[in-house]
């Protein structure tokens, strides 16, 4: 007999060693989330895949799938509170949606969409971030880094180099690279690297590249993210 | 240099493991970690050159700009501010010629605040290269200028600066029958381990760290894990705000603490323990090293321990100022010369602990009571406390009472007993737990310690109503944004905008709405934070909002809405730009 979990009232069957992310990507729930990706061991650390599992709530992309188990998703209250935890991110850095190259193909800015965010709610932090233009081919601005460590991951699981890590504490986290002056144009890294491509926001950019496809043409201005990401990570998931 | 970091590196057996003693090693040495070291120790350890980097920005004690050769830190826990301390920061900076948070223009000295440094009973307090100095007044401030303007060493400074006394002032259970060196682990062995196992199931012993886990079942679970090894590690990272029992029991008691980790290697199956020791405990590290030594000779530590083929040691692990690394999934990555972040659960340290091997972490007063339990049988401590609560609790006690210090009593006394015993009078409410725990007022003192009713790690701040309520809450959840680690948004985001939100309504600036957003804010920091810490951060605001509404709403302007910034101010630029100042210039912050 296969196991099965409930989310949502919906009976959706997992295997042995599966997460709660796993186990409802396959079965085609899509669950908003930002730092997790299927290609990478999860991290737990945007807080936007919280479910309440049995009455406590625990972020779907690190726990684990076990039978019987009672998932609620997309009550009111976690609905609420995923938009509150996405203002967050936006008032934490400087995010100019219109101005910013990736608009239309960011997944932070589609997860707003998709959680109906009309508004920061918050005040601002206006945290004094850098750009850091010194590689010939790829650019980070730290304005829109959301720390979800993908590039930190791609980098050491992916590219065996290890470019990327996160430093500092509490609001003062910050993204560093590895090379003697800190600067990407000193790193090793590649523009055919995992790492410089799998950045879900507009923080680490490809140079000329700028508006090859026009905004109106990008992901997010035709699909929500929830049908692209069902579609993008189902396979990732194996299903 | 290279020669200094060859030895330290050499000292460290070059294990990446290490690294926190590695780094404290060179912080000593030139006062921070050099770019060059930095360099250095990743070639010799084989890490990224980042992962030094993002360590030494984690942890309070590491710096990669040069400090002064006297890094004075002084506590900055509601304890120490209600004894002053703002007058003697104030005080100490005229003495010593240098600002708060700057490093004097000759190198010499640098002053900055800390997190409460565990002296709360003695303070105000605080650390001079990582030393505890206690009872800090103006003649002992003059004294320090001069000693560190003639550049006398740290080592012949008067004794009296750093003492720091136990202040026990009512032992119970535990402290006043401290057991024979040894005794628990030979009963343990006469008995039999798993029936020693057994009598700590029947004592009922659960973890004295605040969360209060049943010992035997945690042991148990971590012995059940198949493995090459096993771990103990006994975490002595008190950082709660008015915490300092621990201090006091690795200074009196730590020969039985370490007996408890021994029991519990013997009963897991575990070769090595490690005792995370928080940094700023550094005063007790020597005499812990010393300790653990005398036990190897006493046949009570290494290889075949009372000739019974347990072979076991103990090496001790510094903290370096991280109130997260008391969370034993941080403690853990701390230890592994990581930064101190919180692990996602499952799986939990008992499966995949230190080096993802089956670990035991329990509290210091934990291991002390379990050799106690040893010796003494489970039915001796069953025979204290309440039917879920077995046995006693130490508790740490300070702030408005005659006598600040450590009192034991069996789970179930009353608040009120507690605080007659400590000579509290004319008490507003006390700070049970810490800044995470719960805040109670003068109408609940009936209430009991005990994990029924209130749970606590061990920590009592008493506020009489001369005190500012706001001003405990304030510095808390300054605290709380301070010490978060920063890993997920709800805690890193959260914090730090609790702490912007109170304080707009402290100063004046909030109106009907800000309370209901703070409020609001609560809510989603406790129920999305990742760990225990965010968890509990808005608990001083919670707990003060529910028992004191009106003192909020004391604070409140009466407008509906009053905004974030001021208006009026930000165009000060753009008129004195334009040389202008009349009338037309100002623009009203709202329309009444």
């Amino acid at each position: 007999m296969s196991k099965t979990i409930t989310i949502d009232g919906k009976k959706i069957p997992f295997s042995e060693g599966q997460t709660i992310m796993e186990a409802a990507t396959e079965a085609g729930v899509y669950i908003p989330h930002l730092c997790h990706n299927p290609d990478y061991e999860p991290h737990g650390s945007c807080k936007l895949c919280t479910v309440s599992v049995n009455g406590r709530n625990c972020t779907a992309c690190t726990f684990p799938a076990m039978d019987g188990q009672e998932v609620i998703s997309e009550s009111r209250e976690l609905e609420h509170d995923r938009q509150r935890i996405t203002q967050m991110l936006f008032v934490e850095g400087n995010h100019f949606c219109p101005g910013c190259e990736k608009t239309g193909n960011c997944q932070l800015q589609a997860v707003a969409y998709h959680l109906n965010m009309l508004d920061n709610h918050f005040p601002h932090f206006f945290a004094d971030r850098e750009v850091d233009a010194s590689h010939p081919d790829i650019l980070i601005d730290h304005n829109r880094c959301i720390f979800c460590t993908l590039c930190v991951r791609a980098s050491r699981e992916k590219d065996g180099k290890n470019v990327f890590a996160i430093s500092g504490r509490g609001i003062n986290k910050h993204l560093i690279v590895n090379s003697a002056s800190g600067k990407l144009g000193d790193s090793d890294i590649d523009v055919n690297d995992c790492a410089a491509h799998i950045c879900p926001t507009g923080a680490i950019l490809i140079k000329r590249q700028g508006y090859r496809i026009p905004i109106g043409q990008r992901i997010y201005d035709h699909k929500e993210i929830n049908e692209v990401a069902l579609e993008q990570e189902r396979e990732g998931h194996g299903g | 240099m290279k020669q200094f970091l060859d030895q330290v590196l050499e000292s460290a057996e070059r294990q990446s493991t290490r690294l926190m003693q590695i780094l404290r090693a060179v912080q000593d040495e030139y006062h921070y970690i050099p770019e060059q070291a930095i360099d250095y120790l990743a070639e010799q350890l084989n890490i990224a050159r980042t992962q030094i980097i993002s360590v030494a920005e984690f942890y309070s004690f590491f710096h990669l700009q040069p400090q002064g050769h006297y890094e004075i830190l002084i506590s900055d826990s509601i304890t120490d501010l209600m004894l002053g301390k703002a007058n003697i920061m104030a005080y100490l900076s005229k003495a010593l010629r240098v600002e708060v948070g700057a490093v004097r223009e000759d190198g010499i000295v640098s002053l900055n605040n800390t997190s409460c440094t565990g002296m709360c009973d003695q303070g105000p307090a605080g650390l001079v290269n990582g030393y505890a100095i206690t009872k800090l007044d103006r003649p002992k401030i003059d004294r320090m200028a001069e000693l560190i303007d003639n550049q006398v060493p740290l080592a012949d400074w008067p004794a009296e600066f750093f003492q720091v006394d136990d202040n026990i002032r009512k032992p119970g259970l535990l402290l006043q029958q401290e057991i024979d060196q040894g005794a628990g682990l030979r009963q343990a062995f006469a008995r039999g381990l798993q029936e020693t196992l057994a009598e700590i199931d029947k004592s009922g012993l659960r973890g004295r760290g605040g969360a209060g886990f049943n010992t035997a079942m945690k042991w148990r679970f971590c012995a059940e894990e198949q493995s090459d090894r096993h771990y103990v590690v006994c975490n002595a990272d008190e950082g709660e705000p008015g915490t300092f029992k621990d201090r006091v029991l690795l200074n009196s008691y730590a020969d039985q603490v370490f007996e408890g980790m021994t029991l519990c290697a013997a009963i897991i199956g575990a070769e090595q323990g490690y005792l995370y020791l928080r940094g700023e405990y550094r005063h007790l590290e020597q005499q812990l090293r010393d300790l653990l030594q005398q036990r190897r000779e006493a046949g009570l530590l290494g290889d075949n321990i009372l000739g019974q083929g347990l072979n076991f040691d103990i090496e001790i692990c510094m903290g370096a100022g991280a109130y997260i690394c008391g969370e034993e999934s941080a403690l853990i990555e701390s230890l592994e010369g990581k930064r101190g972040i919180p692990r996602n659960r499952p799986p939990y340290p008992v499966s995949h602990g230190y080096l993802n091997k089956p670990t035991v972490v329990n509290n210091v007063e934990t291991f002390m009571a379990a050799a106690a339990i040893s010796a003494n049988g489970g039915d001796w401590f069953k025979g204290a406390g309440t039917e879920k609560s077995a046995g006693s609790k130490i508790l740490s006690i300070s702030g408005d009472c005659a006598l600040p210090g450590i009192y034991e009593y069996p789970f179930g006394t009353t608040i009120a007993q507690i605080l007659h015993d400590c000579g509290a009078v004319d008490v507003l409410g006390v700070q049970i737990g810490g800044p995470s725990g719960t805040f109670i007022s003068k109408h609940e003192l009936e209430r009991k310690l005990a994990f029924e009713d209130l749970a606590t790690g061990g920590s009592f701040i008493i506020l009489n109503n001369s005190r500012n309520l706001f001003a405990m809450v304030k510095n808390f959840t300054h605290f709380f944004a301070h010490e978060s680690c920063g890993f997920c948004t709800p805690c890193r985001v959260g914090t730090s905008l609790l702490k912007n939100q109170l304080d707009k309504v402290l100063d004046g600036h909030g109106s009907a709405g800000d309370v209901v957003a703070l409020e609001e804010l609560c809510q989603l920091v406790k129920n999305y934070s990742h760990c225990g810490l965010g968890q509990t951060a808005a608990n001083p605001i919670l707990t003060t909002l529910q028992r004191y509404p009106d003192l909020y709403q004391n604070q409140l302007k009466e407008i509906s809405y009053e905004p974030g910034f001021d208006l009026d101010a930000a165009l000060e630029t753009a008129r004195r730009m334009a040389h202008r100042d009349d009338a037309a210039a100002h623009l009203t912050q709202v329309e009444d």
